[in-house]
């Protein structure tokens, strides 16, 4: 399943996509729970009893602005999160 | 067996009954829509709310709570009703009880009050990819109905009065408080009301259709939700989908709860 979390305003589209069917089979360790310097990301059980990654509720209206510093305007040239995923579940819309 | 689903949504509860029954040795379920819609009085916590329509739709359907097997609840509000023996997210109830209206569906659009989804549903009705709009009211049911005390009319008498015009005026404002501003600009500039009442409805359905764009349109597109009631919105959403025909099941607004009471039949969840 690919889930995307988050929202479309005035200022443009903000997704973070996760593809769960790779996450029920991580090979990252779930290295995606302490790549994020804001700890956006949490392991849930999802409606067909995987344990697959999700953004955390309180941070799926904030997106455009907590994902800011890890943008290249924060000095990255990649992103932690998608980067510490490597089986490549994690997407960005912008 | 007789299972149970209960959608707490925003704005009322639904419940819905299932039945499995033996017809000619062979089984078969049957779905009955008992429970009312309650809406919230301020005095009613979700919690009182979610037991008033279950007994009332136990009451209605002349059956007893032991008769219940199961119980599986979804919606916004679906943590708070302390009798389910499981909740799902109204995202996985969708699709499930959309694909089990329409066996062909393979978009299921999702517009409540409080919110609407692009779902894509593989055919046992699991959510293959959805998207949703966590931040804006825009792309809501709630947003039409604030609209239409704008315009001092009924949600009934709005989305005729769409169908009234073909006058296409673009809402720039995404959000809800804005909008209701550029409907108070065009009410003072003596612009018709069903031109009005289309714009917004159009804007509507381009707000939901930008989340049913990131999943994908694939045809069978169903749409569930209260917002099935409004004819305007239908004929916008089905212009911004550039789709011929949108499947619209009998009791729109239940199909979520017929989702929870078909994963309770299962033991899915």
């Amino acid at each position: 399943m690919i889930a995307n979390y988050g929202y479309k305003d005035g200022s443009g589209e903000y997704y973070i996509s996760i593809d769960t069917d790779k996450c029920t089979s991580c090979t990252a360790g779930r290295a995606c729970l302490t790549a994020c310097p804001k700890e956006m990301f949490e392991i849930i059980t999802d409606d067909y009893d995987d344990e697959v990654a999700a953004v955390k509720q309180s941070f799926r209206r904030t997106l455009a602005f907590d994902c800011t510093g890890c943008k290249p305007a924060g000095g990255y040239t990649s992103l932690p999160c998608s980067t510490a995923c490597t089986p490549g579940a994690i997407k960005h819309s912008w | 067996m007789i299972t149970a689903g209960i959608d707490m949504g925003s704005r009322t509860v639904k419940v819905v009954f299932l039945e499995e029954l033996k017809v000619d040795g062979a089984p078969q379920l049957r779905w009955g829509v008992k429970g009312k819609h309650i809406m919230f009085p301020e005095d009613l916590d979700p919690d009182q709310a979610a037991d008033k329509a279950f007994e009332d739709a136990l009451k209605g359907a002349g059956i007893s709570r032991d008769q219940i097997t199961r119980v599986v609840s979804t919606g916004s509000g679906r943590k708070q009703v302390k009798f389910a023996n499981a909740d799902i997210t109204e995202v996985g109830a969708g699709a499930r009880g959309a694909v089990f209206m329409c066996p062909t569906a393979k978009t299921v659009v999702d517009v409540g009050a409080e919110e609407g989804r692009g779902v894509k549903a593989n055919a046992e009705g699991k959510v293959v990819d959805f998207a949703g709009n966590e931040k804006c009211a825009a792309g809501a049911g709630a947003f039409a109905e604030s609209m239409s005390r704008a315009l001092q009319l009924s949600l009934k008498d709005f989305g005729e009065a769409s169908l009234r015009s073909d006058k296409t005026i673009p809402m720039n404002a995404q959000c809800t408080v804005f909008a209701e501003s550029e409907v108070v600009s065009l009410i003072h500039s003596a612009t018709p009301k069903e031109d009005i009442a289309k714009a917004v409805l159009d804007a509507v359905a381009s707000r939901v259709c930008a989340m049913v764009r990131r999943v994908g349109i694939e045809d069978d597109v169903i749409l569930i939700g209260g917002m099935v009631h409004n004819p305007g919105f239908v004929q916008s959403l089905k212009g911004a989908l550039g789709v011929d025909k949108v499947h619209l099941p009998d009791m729109p607004e239940y199909i979520s709860a017929l989702g929870a009471a078909l994963i309770a039949a299962d033991g899915d969840a």
